[in-house]
């Protein structure tokens, strides 16, 4: 009896009360920290699966940015959580119903008489010098070096999609402008006025006046 | 030792319990967005079991692919779902209708 499948246990455990618990949960706050602790569990999984490298981009990306902003932004909206929670007992049964009839169907294809031990072996475990990174690596700079500079177009159109769509322009603030303060030139602020000295004696008679 | 089924069932539950999730928390837009990045984390179980169990690469090369879309998906959407609060003061999908004919 190795240690695996009790690892596996628990941590699958974990997993589902995780997600269970992001979609009951009252509070979007503690939602989203279930959810840190789904992608946690599902990053032990994966080592589990000798999927290193993607175990460790999931707690970096998914743990580390995308749950760090859905954070942000449940704390920064200011939302009545009262309306948002109505028809949450209505649609129960039907929700349960739709998910544990897919549930049984999928359970019927993937189940263990069609992917058991017997039919997919378990491959034999790799030894200490197996490096997962360099294994993807290689395969992903040459193989998928095409799809991999698509990937990276797509992470800038969302960074400047983002950014564009949460601008916003308040024409009643002030705000400086560089270009025009670089720009500027002598004339455009100073100017040279010729006028006559004052004489003392003229201001005053203009007073008696 | 642990079958790939075992993983698959577990990759259903997770996917199964997001749909779920999509059908109770209607209302809320955030959950929903949650509910999505519990969906993908189901798939990617698969891949990544698939992956092992059939010692192919590939498998964990489409999860990183998946990885990045999803990153992006959930930084527009919640872009999105900020500009939508910022002008109609409410994440309540009941409430944003104001496309309806």
């Amino acid at each position: 009896m190795s240690i695996e499948p009790v690892l596996f246990y628990i941590f699958s455990a974990v997993l589902v009360f995780a997600a269970v618990m992001v979609i009951a949960v009252r509070n979007p706050v503690f939602a989203a920290l279930f959810l840190v602790l789904a992608f946690f569990n599902s990053a032990a999984l994966w080592l589990l699966l000798e999927a290193e490298f993607l175990a460790l981009v999931l707690v970096l990306v998914y743990v580390g940015a995308v749950m760090v902003l859905f954070l942000f932004v449940v704390m920064m909206l200011d939302i009545n959580l009262t309306p948002l929670r109505e028809g949450f007992i209505k649609y129960m049964p039907v929700g349960l119903v739709v998910a544990v009839i897919m549930l049984l169907e999928i359970a019927v294809v993937v189940g263990p008489e069609n992917f058991g031990l017997d039919q997919v072996a378990p491959p034999p475990r790799h030894g200490a010098d197996y490096n997962n990174t360099a294994e993807l690596g290689s395969v992903l700079y040459t193989v998928y070096a095409y799809p991999f500079e698509i990937a990276a177009v797509i992470l800038l159109v969302a960074i400047v999609a983002a950014i564009s769509l949460t601008l916003r322009r308040r024409p009643q603030t002030k705000y400086q402008n560089p270009a025009e303060q670089v720009l500027v030139r002598r004339e455009d602020r100073v100017r040279l006025v010729k006028m006559e000295a004052e004489k003392a004696g003229s201001a005053e008679g203009a007073e008696g006046d | 030792m642990i079958a790939l089924s075992d993983f698959l069932i577990l990759g259903a539950l997770l996917f199964c319990i997001s749909l779920a999730g999509i059908f109770l928390n209607r209302k809320n837009l955030l959950i929903l967005l949650m509910a999505i990045e519990l969906m993908l984390l189901a798939v990617n179980i698969n891949f990544v079991a698939f992956s092992h169990y059939l010692g192919d690469t590939a498998g964990q090369v489409f999860v990183f692919f998946i990885l990045t879309v999803a990153a992006a998906e959930a930084a527009i959407g919640l872009a999105i779902l900020i500009v939508l609060f910022r002008n109609r003061r409410t994440i309540n999908v009941g409430q944003i209708d104001s496309l309806k004919g």
